[in-house]
């Protein structure tokens, strides 16, 4: 095995093991294997867009297939099952349970992902990752489009799965002695984004059947021809993926709730602030999703409301900042890599909120809907804030799987050069969207100013995408050959910062 | 849970809410304003399609591609598609509404100086979508009308 290096067990027993560290394992392997897929798609569209004109990519087809596959992925295929990786390790070591609490199921719901990757990469559908109809209905190509559909019916009932797994682990399972005052940050968040999927998932399904009825024509739900109405497939999509936002968005601040106090050197400075603002976005994450639908057609009541819908989120989110804020206040901080990711991370959270507050203004959205200021903007949050907390988790919790300790010089590279690198294409991003340029492009008119934004952009895709070939490097070289840590103390922080909880990893 | 008193957070969050209520209200009175359409704007209906833009003016004349119009008066578009979902968006009017097919929606605007401006398609709309492009042309009013 790749990991766990001190005591080698074979591959086939991690695959087939229910354990909740083992299904963890599996869930963080599959997760960086797309995330360096998505990835390596993502080099090329920016490659693509270096300059006006066609660069590497012969056609615009197979160009919207990789934007397709690329935002599928890394939304579907990354972040949600890094969050279940996280999850499965440490969720039934924060409440003090032996495992989750249905470990089959567990499996299962790992099981599934595959599948679904499979279906969702060998079919390579060009139909964006909101699959829009009528385009979707009448126009995108099949068999690409009907296998996306499956393979996202399939992830869905996997993350129900994996939410019904922590929602009844940690009210069910947690130990007797401890109150749900006393459960640690992140598993809150973990029982607040579990519920919210409980609620926002079925609505895609839904809208994911009818989509496939509607294209092998039984049906005319979403198509206008037939009298349906494509409108109601946004609501029905929206309703799923705002609050799927904060699905990804909650566990990484979770993360960070770990992170921080622990290389501060201090406690959280309000636990009891921190689940409440948890438990606020949870519900105000259904307020809002209308808010990409602004140029629908919508009318100026409805417009209204989405937009205090979506500004209602603004003060819970500002909490957990704040919340951060005076957790480092007068710590000892001690910037090791972990540390570094989660801070940066906060510094993106906070911008790509002030972003957010400008898409919501009503006025302003007009602006900014479906140009490259959104693409910056949601790249702030799902790359900024969302990837940077769970890569900072991941060097934290590296010494605590592997027991061995990776390159901190190396980490510190790769933090660096990423931080300067998603500063570059996505704040360029927004400004090229302030300019004009529309999202989901192939070429673009030779205008000045749109090709220095676009090769600014390009040149930090390239910077990131160095930094995480030193990122693989370390995390490979580092779980073979990398000094063994002190687990319960690997990062010098003195006493018992580091591992509060009284369970080990038990293949150590 | 807390030892220690949590007076600045709550400051804070009182500022936030505040600033959030300032941008919501600026915000809701700027749309209000900007939605008013002027009664005597002048209607043209505008097609989109994979992947080009259709105008129809009121006289009946119709032009694919480019739009011509004049400065100082008012146009209402009535957007609608022919098969997908499209935008259309005159980026330096902020001009950007959706093109449904089985919708039409309405939007406005008034040319302020004599000038070519770009017309694009700003939703998804399948192979072409990132040249479906057109031009408007501002022109000078007429004298005699």
């Amino acid at each position: 095995m790749v990991l766990e290096l001190q005591k080698p067990r074979p591959i086939w027993q991690i695959m087939f093991s229910t354990h909740h560290t083992d299904v963890g394992l599996m869930y963080l392997l599959t997760s960086l294997t797309f995330f360096f897929m998505g990835g390596a798609l993502a080099l090329g569209i920016r490659a693509e867009l270096f300059y006006p004109g066609s660069q590497i990519i012969a056609d615009s087809m197979t160009f919207n297939r990789m934007f397709t596959v690329h935002g599928t992925t890394l939304i579907f295929l990354f972040l949600l099952p890094f969050a279940s990786a996280v999850g499965n390790y440490f969720i039934p070591i924060m409440v003090r349970y032996k495992d989750m609490a249905y470990p089959k199921l567990n499996a299962i719901a790992f099981w599934m992902i595959p599948p679904a990757a499979a279906l969702v990469w060998l079919g390579f559908a060009d139909f964006t990752w909101y699959a829009t109809p009528p385009y979707s209905i009448i126009s995108a190509p099949g068999p690409a489009a009907d296998m996306w559909i499956f393979g996202l019916k399939i992830l869905g009932v996997s993350s129900v799965l994996g939410a019904i797994n922590f929602i009844v682990t940690i009210l069910k399972c947690k130990h007797p002695d401890m109150s749900m005052g006393q459960v640690p940050l992140l598993a809150w968040s973990f029982l607040t984004s579990s519920l919210i999927v409980l609620v926002a998932i079925p609505t895609f399904a839904a809208a994911l059947l009818m989509l496939l009825t509607d294209r092998l024509g039984v049906s005319g739900f979403f198509n206008p021809a037939m009298g349906g109405d494509p409108i109601a497939y946004q609501h029905l999509f929206w309703f799923t993926f705002h609050p799927e936002v904060y699905v990804l968005v909650i566990p990484a601040i979770g993360m960070m709730y770990e992170i921080i106090p622990r290389f501060s050197r201090k406690p959280i400075f309000s636990h009891s602030s921190g689940i409440f603002a948890f438990v606020l976005l949870s519900m105000v994450s259904f307020s809002s999703w209308a808010h990409h639908m602004y140029a629908t057609g919508m009318s100026f009541t409805e417009k209204t409301v989405f937009m205090i819908g979506t500004l209602a989120a603004v003060p819970a989110s500002a909490m957990h900042v704040f919340n951060f804020i005076a957790t480092m206040w007068n710590g000892r901080i001690k910037f090791a890599t972990p540390m570094m990711w989660a801070v940066g991370g906060i510094a993106l959270f906070f911008s790509a909120g002030a972003g957010g507050v400008v898409n919501a203004a009503m006025p302003l959205d007009f602006q900014t809907h479906d140009s490259y200021w959104v693409v910056g903007h949601f790249h702030l949050f799902v790359m900024g804030t969302i990837a940077f907390g769970s890569i900072g988790f991941l060097y934290y919790m590296f010494p605590y799987i592997t027991g061995r300790m990776y390159n901190e010089r190396m980490g510190q590279v790769h933090f660096v050069m990423s931080f300067i690198g998603t500063v570059m294409v996505f704040f360029t991003q927004h400004v090229l969207g302030l300019y004009g340029m529309p999202r989901r492009v192939y070429d673009y008119p030779p205008i000045p100013e749109w090709i220095t934004m676009n090769q600014i952009a390009t040149v930090g895709a390239m910077i990131i995408g160095t930094s995480m070939v030193i990122f693989l490097i370390n995390m490979i070289y580092s779980s073979g050959k990398g000094k063994i840590a002190d687990t319960d103390d690997p990062f010098n922080l003195g006493g018992k910062y580091y591992w509060p909880y009284e369970a080990k990893n038990p293949h150590h | 849970m807390g030892h220690h008193s949590n007076w600045p957070e709550w400051i804070y969050i009182g500022v936030v809410i505040a600033l959030m209520v300032w941008v919501g209200s600026e915000a809701w009175n700027a749309e209000r304003l900007v939605e008013h359409i002027p009664a005597d704007a002048e209607v043209i209906k505008v097609t989109g399609q994979q992947w080009f833009w259709t105008f129809e003016h009121e006289d009946g004349t119709k032009e694919i591609g480019e739009l011509h119009v004049k400065v100082g008066k008012a146009y209402k578009f009535e957007i609608t598609s022919k098969d997908v979902d499209h935008a259309f968006n005159i980026h330096d009017y902020v001009v950007l509404l959706d093109a449904v097919p089985g919708r039409i929606n309405t939007v406005w605007f008034a040319p302020k100086e004599v000038g070519e401006h770009a017309i694009q398609c700003r939703e998804y709309c399948g192979l072409i979508h990132y040249n479906m492009r057109g031009t408007l042309y501002i022109e000078e009013a007429d004298k005699k009308s």
